[in-house]
């Protein structure tokens, strides 16, 4: 189909972009890469009297190390992030994740901001923000605030945004030392939205047991779902392929996954015990290796 | 009142300036305005692939782009690919291995294809595979475009030597 008529904006920095969506707002939809927004308005499933677009606003465009954090500026590409040697040096879960995120092309276009504003719960970027305790920074009229990825995402395509605010930058956590990550995604084709997706953090102390897990999954319910009891259960453990068996059977019981076109929710869990096992095998693997 | 704004962009080298409206997408100027016909419109929703073209060096879907947006930008269509009536050593190789059957992809297949030959000369089929992953062709299997690929870019090698 053909979108619906709108006005376009094209603000060339943040503040003309804020004052915009604050004129317009809740009318008014800021366009980031367009690679999820885009597909809604040619459905007509998402229509909005004013589209304010912010792919000219280059000052969103960045990647920077800021007091222990990596700060991505909201417009940065996915193709960006994913090549960023800064983002492999200290947050490789996010660049392993990146990969699954759509196709080069959609990435080329697609955002890191926008991945995360929108909120597709089958989306990757969602889920890495979560295990890695991201903050996420939004600007509105009344100024800046700071958002924790586990308040952000509120629901499918819902976020604790409001309608006159925009996400500027998020800020993720650098990994520790002894830390091993692992991203894992089943979908039907390289590229498509996740059946099941699995971000995992392991890091260890000293003695080799596990200091602390982290654990978010995508396609596993209406948001990003962190497995807080499977956590639990591995911290101060002694890392095993049994402990990591029964951490995915856990995870699998805290999950909440729809049924769909693609997958059984039944199904879903079947796939997320497995994953979340073979997740923290290979995180505990790269824990231990150093990387 | 319908939301117009003026572009300029260069198709294939060439400028262009137009008025378009604010919801007309890019696959539709190029293929209703400029009547570059060869960009493919399948599914309009970042789908299929069939509209895929080079965007200021990056291939993009142009059913996930505004023309309005394109302001300003070089822009490369499956009709750049041929030079003086001679036809890209991609676009020989498709024809050769029969990497096309109904023809709709090919467009897509070519742009994401020269974009990926460029970044990685040498490809495994593995390689490819993932490479062309966001392009759908409902004809072929694919094995036939995977080695119209592998042959290009063997073409291609020997051309650059």
């Amino acid at each position: 189909m053909k979108p619906a008529a709108f006005t376009y904006f094209a603000p060339s920095s943040l503040d003309q972009a804020v004052s915009l969506l604050a004129d317009h707002a809740p009318e008014a939809k800021p366009l980031a890469g367009g690679q999820s927004l885009i597909p809604l308005i040619n459905f007509r499933l998402a229509e909005s009297r004013y589209l304010i677009d912010l792919n000219r606003i280059s000052e969103l465009s960045y990647i920077r190390e800021a007091d222990g954090t990596i700060a991505i500026g909201a417009m940065t590409r996915q193709f960006e992030a994913e090549r960023s040697e800064l983002v492999s040096r200290t947050i490789p879960l996010l660049t392993e994740a990146l990969r699954f995120t759509g196709h080069p092309t959609i990435r080329h276009r697609g955002t890191v901001g926008g991945a995360l504003a929108h909120a597709d719960p089958a989306a990757e970027l969602p889920a890495v923000a979560v295990a890695l305790g991201a903050e996420l920074v939004a600007r509105g009229p009344a100024g800046t605030r700071t958002i924790p990825a586990g308040e952000f995402f509120l629901g499918p395509l819902s976020t604790a945004l409001a309608p006159d605010e925009l996400l500027v930058e998020v800020r993720i956590p650098q990994l520790p030392p002894r830390a091993g990550w692992a991203f894992l995604e089943l979908s039907r084709r390289h590229g498509d939205f996740a059946i099941v997706g699995v971000a995992a953090v392991i890091t260890l102390a000293p003695d080799g047991r596990v200091e602390r897990a982290s654990l978010a999954l995508c396609g596993a319910g209406p948001k990003p779902v962190r497995a807080s009891r499977a956590e639990a259960a591995l911290a101060g453990a002694s890392p095993s392929q049994e402990r990591f068996r029964e951490a995915g059977e856990i995870a699998a019981q805290e999950i909440d996954p729809d049924s769909d076109l693609h997958a059984s929710a039944y199904y879903r869990r079947r796939v997320a015990t497995v994953l979340v096992r073979r997740a923290l095998a290979e995180a505990h693997r790269r824990a231990t290796e150093g990387r | 009142m319908a939301d117009m704004h003026a572009i300029r962009v260069t198709v294939n080298g060439l400028p262009y300036e137009a008025t378009v409206e604010s919801r007309l997408l890019l696959a539709d100027f190029l293929r209703d305005h400029l009547g570059l016909v060869g960009t493919h419109l399948g599914c309009e929703h970042g789908v299929c692939g069939a509209c895929t073209v080079i965007l200021n060096g990056r291939t993009v879907r142009s059913c996930l782009v505004f023309a309005v947006q394109a302001d300003g930008a070089q822009i490369m269509t499956v009709e750049g690919l041929a030079r003086d009536s001679q036809f890209h050593p991609l676009q020989e190789a498709f024809r050769d291995k029969q990497g096309l059957q109904c023809g709709f992809c090919t467009p897509g297949m070519l742009m994401r294809a020269y974009e990926f030959l460029q970044e990685n000369p040498n490809p495994t089929e593995e390689e490819i595979r993932e490479a062309i992953a966001g392009n759908l062709c409902r004809c072929t299997g694919y094995q036939f475009i995977v080695e119209a690929i592998q042959d290009a870019a063997a073409r291609m090698a020997v051309a650059s030597r």
